[in-house]
């Protein structure tokens, strides 16, 4: 079901041909009664059997009647009793009579209902899923009119906190287990289970009080992760989903609303590089949920915690509606024509050459967040209004190395390695990504192979989502998998030379020197391919639109004359800017020391970014602000024009695959996308940008197509590796973004940042023995320190201290303006 | 002669064909027929003898018929507590969608209702409203109820959207206001019963530590602001009173370590 899209088409099937209510269907051999019914339009009712989920067979509200061939005649043998037809697989010549055609199907099924209600409350006026509960529509449609039962009702405390997010009501549950077999099966967090018997069995968490232990209790204290939290799962808001009941809820959406309030807009998610399908459902112009669309080639039928309930940061009550400009030193609103002329008139000044003939460049910097059509535009009016290069979207650490490789191999190149392909590659090898904290459902892909295919992890230690997926780890302190990667254990080697293996390359392969150019050789000396997957929802869409300071749309190189006469000519411009660009930190530096005058800024966190933003900002002549809501640079800047939060806007985000993931307008506001605001701002030099719609940026960069193959840059020439030796009290940096973490698009949702994973430092058991007996950590750099907790990590490498970029406590770009890779003081403290 | 013409002119001859109109009624002697041309005056002679039906409204008020479809009320439990629980269920069933509601969660320090939940916003737009009852029906807590009002006009649109608080029914002679915990000991259940019938020590002592000027407090109940005389009941209900204490409240709630 989920599975068949990427199937070839050509693939012969042994067939079943079998009778469901006297309908003759022919299905693929060890298909499920279910879904064969399903195929000829016969709905069975059921509640446990879930498509992706594997069969279960324990709701029994699906039970039908079933007639098979037996003996040597292959006579119509029938079952004593009614079968549950989500187990139970076709045979030939089977004659299945769903409640339709059998009155004793139809009274099995009627039955089985009432002993599902027999314990289920009556509370279906409080019930968050009143209105869209699968046991509510099926009472009303097969079940009794009255109840016969008389009895008490059993009664649990409600609700119960699994974390802080997921709250489960135990009363409620019809025991499918639908969510047991999701944590265990799909996210590999098993932290709830069925416990007890009979009248009291329910779903919880591993508490000792109910499971009785009765002095069988354990000596030492029972598990726990570092959270401290029950259900510590990036993935828990799909069993809320997947419930048929009302028995999992959310706390963020909890007495809300109600299905018919609701107005549901399909969309794509803009927290991670996957781009998954989801389903806004807003009311009064609100957003008050999100929910896994199934789109079998991206999520399948999942989504991760933060594309479900990180949707409250545009919402805040920092939300910017009209442009502000600084007058007299205050940020005061006025009207969008005063607004744009300010900011045209502040940079054409800034930018101006002084008295004696020098001049101040301008440059512009986009976050990595922005669509397609957003990041084509601000590359346009660096290049064709500003006349400059300098134009990054990487709010992170970039290498020229980085981006040769996204010139020669990612840019314009289509759809490269998908999902399909990812999930039945063989083999898979890991540099600089964390598939669970930076890939969101690219970890439930890999884990759908668990067991069928090999995975390992060039990393400093093996974290907990590599270790879901049994990944090997082959370790490298950062920066040094390079030569980890040239060096390679003989055995992940031959792994990677199966066919269809795949290298995957994270936003972090950036941090390490020579990274790219290592895996380019390990992918041409084993055959396997590489896969780019970046974090942020924009960074592939970026590069394809050429917000590079040395790539012009499609994967042209900047610097070469042809490449640039093709697209000026497009543009119908007269030539495009030759100097070099700078990268985000080159940027930065200049402003800094002042050799920038103007910057337009789009979406950048600046705690995202470890050069020193306020200095930049301060010494910067004229700063322009395009945000939804009023971030740090805005109120540096000194215009601020409020743009459209993806939910208000119509786009398209290229996924990591390079697929377009296009999405229309949830919400209709009178915000404008970025896109649509430079193509104004533009006017005020008199230029038309051409960019105000997203179907004229469409129109503009299929014009462009793909570079041809002279005008991309060269592929990344290696680069001798840092190699970084910690002396006695310091430590190599290594970090990465947990998923559920500090960002700025998760901000106003405490129930989700409660389901995050605490930061802590991570060391090995040398590296940690070295400090004394300490119980946390204090990691410090010249610029500042962090502490956290000690977690002594085993089969870590020595020398190298982890820790969270950006989770409580813990900022690395902000509080140490280091990145990974750095050699970092480090102290015990007891 | 045109063939119009000529069917023009065969309707005609039916027309002249057709008999004249009877009246069944009967028929007037020759009195009645010689006054038939100010017959109708005697109806108005008739009715100056009648007793008169006009009513003196505004000056005087006739009551309505006991179910009379009047102005919506929210009822509230015998100890104070509101009935309402912010299903929804009557916006669900209003045909011309003129109720809007707002669910949110009863917490230990905010309870508003007895159970999970309570309804935060609750507005019926009269303007919309066609008073058919069916809100009423759908309601599961019997909190939504008609009176008899039925003086329902005003100079602005906005001013015809009753809140919760316009809505919410006046205060019993022992109702202590919400919010404050359910009778110790007792379920959503034992409400819904009718098991509870008044508020309880620990209720008012509970009010008594977090509002000690709650009006429905039994000590301040007779110490009301001298100069303030409108009616007992138009106090509890206007809208400055329950905003004031809904806003204090929620400020405790947000600090309660919720968010």
């Amino acid at each position: 079901m989920t599975a068949t899209a990427d199937k070839p088409a050509a693939e012969v099937v042994d067939t079943v041909t079998l009778t469901i209510d006297g309908t003759e269907v022919t299905v693929p051999k060890g298909t499920l009664i279910i879904r064969a019914a399903e195929q000829v339009g016969i709905e069975i009712p059921r509640f446990c059997d879930h498509p992706a989920l594997k069969p279960a067979g324990a709701c029994r509200q699906c039970l039908v009647d079933v007639a098979s061939p037996a003996g040597p005649e292959g006579k119509l043998r029938a079952f004593p009793k009614p079968q549950a037809s989500c187990t139970m697989t076709v045979t030939e010549g089977m004659v299945v009579n769903t409640q339709h055609t059998s009155e004793e199907a139809d009274r099995a099924q009627k039955g089985v209902m009432e002993l599902l209600l027999i314990n289920h409350p009556l509370d279906c006026p409080v019930c968050d899923k009143g209105g869209e509960c699968p046991l509510q529509n099926q009472a009303m449609s097969h079940g009794r009119p009255e109840s016969r039962f008389v009895d008490v009702k059993r009664v649990f405390e409600k609700p119960l906190a699994l974390s802080s997010e997921i709250l489960l009501d135990r009363e409620r549950c019809v025991l499918c287990q639908r969510c047991t077999r999701f944590s265990k099966e799909i996210a590999g967090d098993a932290f709830i289970d069925l416990q007890n018997r009979g009248a009291q069995q329910q779903i919880g968490t591993f508490d000792e009080d109910v499971l009785d232990f009765d002095g069988y209790r354990p000596v030492g204290a029972a598990t726990v992760d570092e959270a401290g939290k029950a259900f510590s799962s990036y993935y828990s808001g799909n069993t809320v989903q997947i419930c048929p009941v009302g028995a999992l809820t959310s706390a963020a959406y909890r007495f809300r609303s109600r299905p018919f309030d609701l107005v549901s807009s399909p969309s794509i998610a803009e927290h991670d590089s996957s781009g998954s399908a989801i389903r806004i459902d807003h009311r009064r112009g609100k957003i008050l949920r999100r929910l896994a669309e199934n789109d079998p080639v991206v999520n399948e039928d999942w989504i991760s915690d933060k594309d479900r309930f990180a949707f409250a940061w545009q919402n805040l009550s920092d939300r910017l509606t009209r442009p502000l400009v600084r007058k007299d030193g205050e940020l005061v609103e006025t009207s969008w024509p005063e607004a744009l002329a300010a900011a045209a008139a502040g940079i054409k000044a800034a930018t101006a050459a002084d008295d004696e003939g020098a001049s101040r460049g301008a440059a512009v910097l986009t976050g990595g967040r922005v669509t397609l059509e957003d990041a084509y535009a601000y590359q346009k009016l660096a290049r064709v209004v500003l006349g400059t290069n300098d134009v990054d979207f990487r709010a992170r650490t970039a290498s020229d190395e980085e981006q040769a490789f996204l010139g020669s191999q990612v840019a314009g190149t289509g759809l490269g390695v998908t999902f399909g392909e990812l999930e039945k590659a063989p083999a898979v090898l890991l540099v600089g990504f964390e598939p669970e904290d930076e890939g969101g459902v690219v970890f439930l892909r890999l884990r759908k192979s668990l067991g069928r295919q090999r995975v390992a992890a060039v990393a400093p230690f093996l974290s907990r989502g590599a270790e879901k997926l049994g990944a090997t780890l082959v370790p490298a302190a950062p920066g040094r998998e390079a030569a980890v990667l040239a060096e390679l254990p003989e055995d992940v080697r031959d792994a990677l030379s199966q066919p269809g293996a795949v290298v995957v390359l994270g936003e972090r392969a950036a941090e390490a020197p020579g990274a790219f150019v290592a895996a380019q050789e390990l992918a041409s000396s084993t055959g396997a391919r590489l896969a780019w997957i970046p974090r942020r929802a924009g960074e592939r869409g970026a590069v394809e639109a050429g917000a590079l300071p040395g790539l012009l749309p499609g994967g042209r190189t900047a610097t070469l004359k042809g490449a640039r006469d093709v697209v000026a000519k497009a543009w119908g411009v007269d030539a495009l800017p030759s100097a070099k660009g700078r990268d985000t930190a080159g940027i930065l530096k200049a402003a800094a020391e002042g050799a920038i005058g103007a910057l337009v800024v789009g979406g950048v966190s600046a705690s995202d970014l470890a050069g020193d933003v306020s200095a930049a900002l301060e010494a910067t002549g004229f700063v322009v602000s395009l945000e939804v809501r009023r971030s740090e640079i805005a109120e540096a800047a000194d215009v601020v024009l409020p743009v459209a939060p993806p939910s208000e806007k119509p786009g398209t985000f290229v996924n990591w695959e390079g697929r377009l993931r296009g999405f229309a307008t949830a919400i209709r506001t009178d915000a404008m996308p970025d896109h649509r605001v430079l193509d104004l701002l533009a006017r005020e030099w008199g230029v038309e940008l051409g960019t105000g719609t997203v179907e004229a940026v469409n129109a503009e960069l299929a014009a462009l197509g793909a570079a041809d193959a002279a005008h991309r840059p060269a592929a990344p020439k290696a680069r001798a590796a840092r190699n970084p030796r910690p002396k006695k009290g310091t430590a190599v940096l290594a970090t990465w973004h947990q998923l559920v973490d500090e960002g700025a698009l998760q901000d106003g949702e405490p129930y989700l940042a409660g389901t995050g994973r605490v930061a802590v430092a991570r060391m090995s058991a040398a590296t940690a023995a070295a400090l004394g007996d300490a119980v946390s950590v204090e990691v410090s750099t010249e610029a500042g320190a962090v502490e956290l907790p000690l977690v002594v990590t085993d089969g870590m490498v020595d020398g190298v201290v982890w820790v969270p970029v950006k989770s409580p406590g813990s900022w690395v770009a902000r509080d140490l303006r280091a990145t990974a890779g750095a050699v970092v003081s480090v102290k015990g403290a007891a | 002669m045109s063939g119009s013409d000529e069917v023009w002119k065969v309707n005609r001859e039916r027309d002249a064909q057709r008999e004249t109109f009877e009246s069944n009624l009967p028929k007037k002697g020759p009195i009645g027929e010689a006054l038939a041309p100010v017959a109708g005056f005697g109806v108005s002679l008739r009715n100056f003898f009648r007793p008169t039906v006009t009513e003196q409204y505004p000056k005087v008020k006739v009551p309505t018929m006991p179910r009379y479809h009047g102005r919506h009320q929210l009822n509230r439990h015998p100890d104070g507590l509101e009935k309402c629980i912010g299903c929804e269920l009557c916006a669900w069933a209003c045909p011309a969608d003129a109720i809007y509601v707002e669910a949110d969660s009863n917490t230990p320090d905010h309870q508003v209702s007895p159970g999970e939940r309570y309804g935060r916003v609750y507005q019926i737009n009269y303007l919309r409203c066609i008073f058919c009852g069916l809100c009423i029906e759908a309601c599961p807590t019997r909190a939504l109820t008609m009176t008899n009002e039925y003086e329902l006009a005003g100079p602005t649109r906005e001013g015809l959207i009753y809140e919760k608080q316009d809505l919410l029914a006046p205060m019993g002679e022992n109702m202590l206001a919400a919010p404050h915990p359910m009778v110790p000991g007792t379920t959503d259940g034992s409400y819904y019963r009718q098991e509870v019938d008044g508020p309880v020590e620990e209720q008012v002592a509970w009010v008594r530590e977090h509002r000690p000027d709650d009006p429905t407090l039994p000590e301040n109940r007779g110490k009301e602001p001298v100069e303030d005389d409108a009616p007992r009941e138009e106090r509890y209900t206007s809208p400055q009173h329950a905003a004031g204490a809904m806003g204090s409240a929620r400020l405790g709630y947000m600090g309660g370590g919720k968010l």
